[in-house]
């Protein structure tokens, strides 16, 4: 048996033995999904079982280093994992931030105390972190932001507005950009890390056409935040002033989650959609069936892409800029999907708020869905990308 | 397997590549052989290089002679033929009729494998009866007659079938016409009496034939594989054949698309390059990302066929149909940013378009694939 099948035999034991049945049920509703942090609280035993076996085995954060938190697994080991909890359908034990957007660029840019103090708070759901990027004025042209940090000495003094900052109501931690140098663009904004209970942070709900509103205006006045957090951990990562890089190399990790390639976007909608529409006694549509089965040659085909782009980012194949691809495809493929979901599901399906629905979920997670082209960098932002960066195509 | 071409994949793709573009490119093949209405519709003396570089073989056995590689290789191969627009048997020959021949007896291969790997020989295959792609309809017969078979019937699109030394013939031995039992698969010579080829230019320059079989009559060991049980060989058959001409498609959508984008960077236009708007890049980098998961559809049908997954069947058909459709769109595209010279006989794009159109059709077309898709999956 080689090394890796002796892995798979392992994990699928561990798994047996610490994932409970009830975290083996499609996710329903928010609560459903466990964010950590200092307000958490777990849905049941079960939720918390899971989350508790994942954090002793490093399995939250599988791929990073023991020493911050992970198990330390290889690429292969993880994808290993990846596919053996997709088989028995496991919840992740941990959605955030802090793992999908945060961990990465702290992996990258931060200091040896900041990686052991922070990564490992993330790893284990101590902190939830917020994401502190857009402005009223600064969206697609991010670069543009006025959010301002005036030097004190040993501190900044920020002042300004981000705006739909995600979850910011609940989380502890903001990853913010902030500008540092109004002379120089580019090299003028710091990514600092502080605490949303600091004096004079303060959020607002926005509520969006799903009805929900997890989504906040952040304000800042006079916030005091500290360059370090003690020996080796400032209160920023990378150089002052050149927390750009940072943002960058960060979002190429939100891009990459948004886009769905570690399967979220994978799934087709054909066969679960006809036996939806049959359950109800009635027929599928010819039209819509093909249209469903077209959607799924794309899904299946973009699976396809999901697990070649995950195979060739390990070893640096992938062209720098591809997860602006992916992330392009992924979503407007995603808005498809709900698109011929809506129509499969015919009026049931418009219910906003019935028991049926679990509180309307199709129609909610449609228009939720049409915020998949928009976050992260619209889906025009990114086809600037391929044509600048990959096609190689002339500036305007 | 990772997605990917390990290293001796890779190198081949090197090899194919510059092979391909120096010799098979479309000045030197499909112009030349175009502009000299070529019977054939291609040529014999590329076919023979293509034997020297190993390539006719590679999806026969050592045993047999051949290199007994897969169909990944086999697809770095096709997709340079796609990005050439080559004309050359080796879909047909190197991959249908040779998957075909591996359920053949020992005495048919040495018949046939050994023209085929010198680059002597060119198979074809004659399945369709009707223009759309129905392998379910077989009503070609074949009747036991002696120690043999007596074929009649007909079949359409069989392409480069008057050339061929060698067709694989699909033909009903038992039951009635949509059965998908009592099917049989012959290796019909090209001399065979009371057959003829009614031959037609294709819109890409390929030559096909409609097939007349009138009362054919065949030995009992051109039988390939065993009577009445040949759809499970003309399915592995279909498979490969699917897959592969996915994968020139692949090849095909790229070429068209790479020299449009090459277009945009030097079209001057309002005093700007044309690829300066962004009407256009968006349309370029929306290509882009349809060809890569193209791409990517096809290598994965081609590992899973090579590795013997079940799910290869469902995955040949997500390749062909995706494939279908982003070449379609690469050419489409294509001609409409090269503006008014992309409608003319001197610019490339335009043969691209025409190849695409006769790829597209082969084998299946998107909505013959796409509908599968739907039924392997239970609606
Ligand atoms: C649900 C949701 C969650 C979000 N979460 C967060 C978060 O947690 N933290 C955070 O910081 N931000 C978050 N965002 C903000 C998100 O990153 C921005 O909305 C996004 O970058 C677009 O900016 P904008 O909304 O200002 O749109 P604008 O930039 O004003 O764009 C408006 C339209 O113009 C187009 N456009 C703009 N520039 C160009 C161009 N150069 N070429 C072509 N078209 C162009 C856009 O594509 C778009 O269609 C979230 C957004 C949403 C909707
Ligand atoms: C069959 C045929 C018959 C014709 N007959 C005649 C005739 O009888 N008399 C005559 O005078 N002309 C004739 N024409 C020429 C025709 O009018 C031009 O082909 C047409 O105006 C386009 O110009 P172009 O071919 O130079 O393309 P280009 O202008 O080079 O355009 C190339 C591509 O760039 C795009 N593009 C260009 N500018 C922009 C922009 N600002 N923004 C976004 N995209 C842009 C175009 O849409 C096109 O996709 C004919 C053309 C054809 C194909």
């Amino acid at each position: 048996m080689s090394d890796l099948e002796a892995f798979r035999e392992e994990t699928r034991s561990w798994l047996e033995a610490n994932c409970p049945a009830e975290m083996r049920e499609p996710v329903r509703d928010e609560e459903d999904i466990y964010w950590g942090g200092r307000r958490a609280t777990f849905k049941n035993d079960a939720q918390k079982a899971w989350f508790e076996a994942c954090v002793a085995k490093g399995y939250t954060v599988p791929a990073w280093p023991k020493e911050y938190g992970g198990a330390g697994l290889s690429p292969a080991e993880a994808k290993v994992l990846r596919q053996e909890m997709t088989r028995i359908k496991a919840r992740i034990p941990l959605s955030s931030f802090g793992i999908w957007m945060l961990g990465p660029a702290l992996l990258h840019f931060g200091t040896e105390e900041q990686k052991k103090h922070f990564l490992g708070q993330i790893a284990r759901g101590e902190i939830r972190w917020c994401q502190g990027y857009s402005e009223p004025g600064s969206g697609s042209d991010l670069v543009s932001l006025q959010t301002y940090g005036e030097d004190k000495g040993d501190h900044w003094v920020v002042n300004g507005q981000k705006v739909w900052t995600s979850y910011a109501d609940q989380a502890d931690w903001i990853f913010c950009l902030v500008r540092t140098d109004k002379e120089n663009k580019y090299k003028g904004i710091t990514f600092m890390l502080f605490d949303t209970a600091s004096e004079g942070c303060s959020t607002k709900p926005i509520k969006l056409i799903s009805g929900n509103s997890p989504f906040c205006e952040t304000f800042m006045e006079d916030v005091k935040v500290p360059k370090s957090y003690g020996e080796g951990i400032p209160a920023y990562v990378g150089e002052i002033n050149r927390g750009w890089d940072v943002a960058k190399y960060l979002l190429g990790h939100e891009r990459e989650m948004i886009s769905g390639a570690d399967g979220g976007n994978t799934g087709t909608v054909g066969s679960a959609m006809s036996r939806h529409v049959a359950k109800g006694g009635d027929e599928l549509d010819p039209v819509l069936r093909a249209e469903l089965a077209m959607f799924d040659v794309d899904a299946l085909a973009y699976g396809a892409m999901g697990e070649k782009f995950l195979d060739e980012i390990k070893v640096g194949k992938a062209h720098p800029a591809q997860p602006n691809m992916m992330k392009y495809a992924g979503t407007e493929l995603n808005k498809r999907r709900h698109e011929l979901m809506m129509s499969a599901g015919g009026s049931r399906s418009l219910e906003w708020e019935s028991e049926e629905t679990s509180g309307g979920k199709p129609s909610r997670n449609w228009l939720r869905t049409k915020a998949n082209s928009i976050e992260g960098g619209t889906s025009e932002v990114m086809l600037n990308v391929i044509s600048k960066r990959i096609l190689d195509l002339p500036g305007s | 397997m990772p997605l990917y071409h390990d290293e001796d994949q890779a190198m081949l793709a090197d090899t194919a590549t510059s092979f391909m573009a120096e010799q098979g490119n479309i000045k030197d093949q499909l112009r030349h052989w175009r502009d000299r209405d070529c019977p054939d519709g291609f040529g014999h003396g590329l076919w023979k290089q293509m034997a020297e570089m190993g390539f006719t073989g590679m999806l026969v056995g050592e045993d047999d002679g051949g290199l007994g590689m897969g169909h990944v290789e086999a697809g770095i191969v096709l997709e340079e033929i796609g990005r050439n627009l080559t004309p050359s048997p080796f879909l047909t020959s190197s991959v249908l009729a040779a998957t075909a021949l591996k359920h053949g007896s020992n005495d048919l291969k040495g018949r046939y494998l050994p023209g085929l790997i010198e680059g002597d020989s060119v198979f074809a295959v004659a399945i369709d009866e009707t223009p759309k792609h129905r392998p379910s309809r077989i009503t070609t017969r074949a009747e036991k007659s002696g120690n043999g078979f007596k074929l009649s019937g007909s079949k359409s699109f069989v392409i480069q079938g008057a050339s061929a030394d060698m067709l694989v013939v699909a033909a009903r031995t038992s039951g009635s016409d949509e059965d998908d039992d009592g099917i049989t698969l012959f290796a019909v010579p090209k001399d065979a009496a009371n057959m003829s080829h009614d031959s037609v230019r294709l819109v890409d320059s390929s030559m096909a034939t409609h097939t007349k079989f009138d009362g054919v009559e065949l030995d009992g060991d051109a039988v390939i594989g065993e009577v009445d049980g040949g759809r499970e060989v003309l399915n592995a058959m279909l498979t490969a054949g699917r897959i592969g001409a996915a994968a020139e498609g692949v090849g095909v959508a790229s070429g068209a698309m790479d020299i449009t984008v090459d277009y945009l960077k030097q079209r001057k236009q309002f005093g700007k390059l044309i690829g300066e708007f962004q009407a256009l890049q968006h349309r370029a980098s929306h290509l882009y990302s349809e060809v890569e998961i193209a791409r990517a559809a096809v290598i994965k049908a081609q590992q899973l066929l090579d590795g013997g997954s079940e799910k290869a069947e469902l995955m040949s058909s997500v390749a062909k149909a995706k494939v279908a459709k982003t070449a379609g769109l690469a050419v489409k595209e294509g001609v409409q940013m090269h503006g008014g010279i992309g409608m003319t006989d001197e610019y490339d794009i335009g043969l691209y378009m025409k190849r695409d159109r006769a790829l597209q059709e082969f084998l299946g077309d998107a909505y013959f694939h796409a509908n599968r898709v739907a039924e392997m999956s239970g609606y």
